[in-house]
């Protein structure tokens, strides 16, 4: 590193308690180091200190400030809290909001030490991923989501009063249950804009209210209505099929919702799209606040700013997060994505900054740039996990990591290494683990194709399987009679081979007796 | 940047949720809340208690693929021995991978969570249909009342001790040797006589300074300091009450069967939780009996099974012995509960009247004998065919007595014992 290392007096505190002159204090330390030297770019920061007990109701309602009720919520709550109090589990240490101002949660019974990596964590690391990277710039909008969030809270609870609690519930539930088939994976033609669409919501029943006019309704209609399209493209051009959006489907086309049915189909659609860059960038997100913390941690040591026994408690906490268990060890549960990520792009920042002859080979235009930093925020701007990993895994840390892969085929008996950390491996293990983090080929595709609209108004989905892989048949047949329960007829999924085509398995609901209302 | 203090904010956002989830998954959490309270002890009925329901009403299902079957490929770290092509056996449930599905498929586990007391005991009384008022009865905590308890260096001023904290003061300032205002007045004087006088200009020179020095002094010591202050300091300590014995009487001959022991179990839990409202302290003494009584612990008490004839009287004996021995009674309250078929033998009917009413229901602040019948055997006994020891006990009972007699055959008769008990409460406060 080359930074010039200017001692300061001494350090910025002592000792593990906090208080808000030294959390000021570091903050303005850890801002200078990321903004002038890190070249990091947030959005403003606003820090909130709060108990375990509020921490476990941020955990319960998906991390968010402000959420609408939902028994859902409860239950999470009451199953993170048993594991906390049991000392099974221990809390985070921060809770971060994609917002702006962004707001970071910090526990009150954190050290000293640890409230300024929190600080460096959570309020520059994931605050200058949420307001770089390409896709939350593309599909969030930090600005209006708490309002949004206010907004939804109010409506249901408003809906709750006027249709009872089991309506509503009746609602959510179904919506919950195909949240995740509740995103746009590909821009429409209109971006996203939750402020304009709550203020348009808001003028279009502020209109309503204003220019309604109970005569319409005796208004005789005319006799027949449109007539049914004849073929079967007429009819899926018309019903905008296929659509692997199940949520904008049912909020648009399903036949016997009443309109706040509708409203709230969207509210959870709208939730579900907000945290969809979330999921794609989990690797990242954390890699980059863990490489965030790392170094400004290090500058601020070296500077003298901290002791070096926070240091060493900086460093244990440190060591214990990025930590990854081997495959054999009985902690072992999956890829830890701040392990990896973070190792991901220390190594970056070696390829930039001192780059080897295999190196050079495989990355021609980053190795010796010079830049490390630079280098590293390109990748934060640019990449999702998958694409990431493609990219920039490198094969000294397959080597380091000791990576291979494994083929599971449920018709041989035993598992297959396929690949390892050598020559012949590395592209593949790259692609492979590129692979594990492609919500596209994670998460099962499924569609809705088709409607009998001339018969019995079956509304018809496809799952494509891929390599032989099915769906979960018991959760299936129930989210399909949460399904039927929102589009209000016969219900029927498909599982079709993506290789041939050939029909696999069908799972079926009928008609739910009962209407949602 | 901003930093907001939300540790002050409202607590229990998340009620609402907690009373959706319970109010969704009831059916599982009152079949929990039997199951857990028929194995508990009765003594620990009052706490909140980790309990586990089964997923189904629960369950939030999602579209995804199932865990086993077609071909799947994974990245591991972690490589020490494999090359390609090598072979794995593959790992048992739980091994290596650690995701596999559970034999049956379903892979989802019980859902456990803690119920506090309180939900606790909503979902316990609520089966008894007790009314919600003496619901409230039952479950109210002890009160607290202030008493002086010394002095403390810190409170708020409506509790400061004027005399101590002026104590302090005068002692401190007679160590320090504060300058009594008396002596400076003194000095002056002097001075003023001195200067009057036109003594020697030496010596006035000193009495002025040692006149400022006293006065310094007095400037510096001050009259009161923080450290004198004392405050009255308060603690709070629960309401005197006093203590109060409970006795479980059974009979475990063979003719009880579990149900009755259940619901017998149900009285006395609720005994006990209506004693632990009114008394600080409350023991509970176990007294089993076939043809001969014996006092034992809760397990054995309610789990195991003896066989014998039946002899009532060996109970109140028993039961006379320990009060005797370890419950004087001006000094505890005592409570029995009796749960019994019916069933005595007819030569001992008389003795255990007699012992009943001389030497039992003096001791007592209440007698309470429950009958318990198996629930399909509503015929006879319904009718009137009253049994040895009812009869026994009916020829005793007197309205200035306290004594209880009831019938009990499903746990939703259970109360209308109990109101008797609560009528009593109203009427002597």
């Amino acid at each position: 590193m080359t930074a010039v290392i200017t001692r300061s007096e001494g350090p910025l505190y002592d000792g593990a308690d906090w208080d808000y002159d030294k959390i000021k204090r570091v903050y303005d330390a850890i801002e200078h180091i990321a903004q002038k030297e890190l070249g990091l770019d947030v959005y403003p920061n606003q820090i909130e200190v709060i108990t375990a007990e509020q921490m476990l109701d941020a955990y319960s309602s998906i991390g968010m400030p402000l959420m609408y009720k939902h028994w859902s919520f409860g239950k999470h709550f009451a199953r993170d809290e048993m594991l906390y109090r049991k000392g099974m589990r221990g809390l985070a240490y921060e809770i971060v909001i994609n917002s702006s101002p962004c707001i970071s949660y910090i526990m009150e019974e954190n050290t000293m030490t640890m409230q300024t990596l929190v600080i460096a964590h959570a309020a520059f690391g994931h605050n200058h991923f949420f307001k770089n990277n390409q896709l939350f710039q593309q599909w969030t909008d930090a600005h209006g989501i708490l309002d949004y969030l206010e907004f939804a809270k109010a409506y249901i609870s408003q809906c709750e009063e006027r249709y009872g609690l089991p309506a509503v519930e009746r609602v959510l539930d179904a919506a919950h249950a195909i949240m995740p088939q509740g995103v746009h994976k590909y821009p429409k033609k209109r971006p996203l804009d939750l402020m304009a669409e709550l203020k348009r919501n808001r003028d279009r029943q502020e209109y309503q209210e204003q220019t309604f006019n109970d005569l319409w309704r005796t208004v005789p209609r005319p006799a027949g209505g449109r007539q049914p399209s004849r073929t079967v493209s007429e009819r899926k051009k018309l019903l905008g099929l296929p659509e692997e959006n199940l949520l904008y489907f049912l909020e648009k086309k399903a036949p016997r919702l009443e309109h706040w049915q509708r409203e709230i189909l969207r509210i959870v659609r709208h939730i579900s799209q907000y945290f969809y860059p979330q999921k794609q960038t989990k690797l990242m997100n954390e890699g980059c606040a863990t490489f965030v913390h790392y170094t400004i941690m290090n500058r601020m040591f070296e500077r003298g700013m901290i002791t070096e026994g926070a240091m060493l408690e900086f460093l244990h906490s440190h060591t214990s997060v990025v930590f990854q268990p081997e495959f054999d060890d009985p902690r072992f549960s999956g890829i830890n994505p701040y392990a990896l990520g973070f190792a991901m792009m220390q190594d970056i920042q070696r390829i930039a900054e001192s780059p080897t002859e295999e190196d050079r080979q495989w990355f021609p235009d980053l190795a010796g740039s010079g830049d490390g930093i630079a280098a590293v925020r390109e990748a934060w701007a640019n990449y999702r996990d998958e694409s990431f990993v493609l990219q920039y895994l490198s094969p000294a840390l397959i080597r380091k990591l000791k990576l291979f892969s494994v083929r599971d085929d449920s018709e041989d008996p035993y598992l297959l290494v396929e690949n390892i950390h050598n020559e012949r491996g590395y592209r593949n293990l790259r692609r492979l683990l590129a692979r594990q983090y492609d919500l596209a080929y994670l998460e099962p595709d499924l569609q809705i194709v088709d409607v009998d609209l001339a018969g019995d108004r079956k509304l018809i989905l496809h799952h494509r399987v891929t390599n032989g892989v099915l769906l979960d048949e018991a959760d299936t047949k129930a989210v399909l009679r949460h399904i039927a329960n929102l589009w209000g007829y016969e219900v029927q999924l498909v599982e079709v081979s993506a290789v041939s085509d050939a029909i696999l398995k069908e799972h079926a609901v009928t008609a739910p007796t009962a209407m949602v209302a | 940047m901003n930093i907001i203090d939300r540790r002050l904010n409202p607590q229990g956002k998340s009620l609402a949720n907690r009373q959706r989830f319970l109010r969704r998954a009831k059916e599982q959490v009152v079949k929990a809340v039997r199951e857990a309270s028929s194995k508990r002890g009765i003594q620990d009925i009052e706490n909140g208690d980790k309990i586990s329901i089964s997923t189904g009403g629960v369950r939030e299902p999602t579209l995804h693929r199932a865990r086993s079957g077609g071909v799947r490929d994974y990245v591991v770290p972690g490589n020490h021995e494999y090359v390609e092509g090598d072979t794995i056996p593959r790992p048992e449930e739980g091994g290596g991978r650690g995701r596999e599905g559970s034999p049956d498929g379903e892979g989802e586990d019980d859902f456990r969570f803690v119920l506090s007391r309180e939900e606790f005991l909503d979902i316990f009384l609520e089966d008894l249909e007790l009314p919600d008022l003496v619901k409230q009865k039952v479950k109210q905590s002890e009160s607290f009342s202030l008493t002086r308890a010394g002095y403390s260096v810190s409170g708020s001023p409506s509790n400061l001790n004027l005399v101590r904290t002026m104590r302090n003061s005068l002692s401190r300032r007679i160590a320090l040797r504060r300058p009594k205002p008396d002596e400076l007045l003194e000095l002056e004087r002097e001075l003023a006589d001195a200067e009057a006088r036109g003594d020697d200009p030496e010596r006035l020179e000193e009495m002025r300074r040692h006149l400022d020095h006293v006065r310094l002094r007095s400037r510096r010591i001050p009259f009161i300091d923080p450290i004198d202050v004392r405050y009255n300091r308060f603690e709070s300590v629960p309401k005197p009450i006093a203590q109060a014995v409970m006795f479980c009487l059974m009979d475990v001959s063979g003719s009880m069967t579990e149900h009755m022991k259940d619901l017998a179990k149900r009285f006395f839990m609720l005994l006990y939780l209506f004693l632990k409202k009114r008394y600080r302290s409350v023991d509970i003494v176990f007294i089993r009996h076939t043809h001969e009584a014996k006092e034992v612990d809760e397990e054995t008490f309610f789990y195991s099974t003896e066989t014998g004839g039946t002899v009532v009287s060996t109970a109140l004996e028993e039961m006379q012995r320990v009060v005797r021995e370890r419950y004087p009674e001006n000094e505890w309250n005592i409570y029995a509960a009796q749960a019994s078929d019916g069933d005595n033998m007819s030569s001992d009917n008389a003795r255990s009247a007699a012992l009943l009413r001389d030497g039992i229901l003096p001791l007592c602040q209440y007698f309470a004998y429950i009958e318990v019948a198996a629930e399909h055997n509503m015929g006879l006994s319904a009718l009137g065919r009253e049994t040895e020891l009812w009869r026994t006990y009916k020829l005793v009972q007197r309205p200035d007595l306290p004594l209880a007699m009831r019938r009990v055959r499903s746990r939703r008769e259970i109360f209308p014992v109990f109101r008797e008990l609560f009528a009593r409460d109203k009427v002597g406060a």
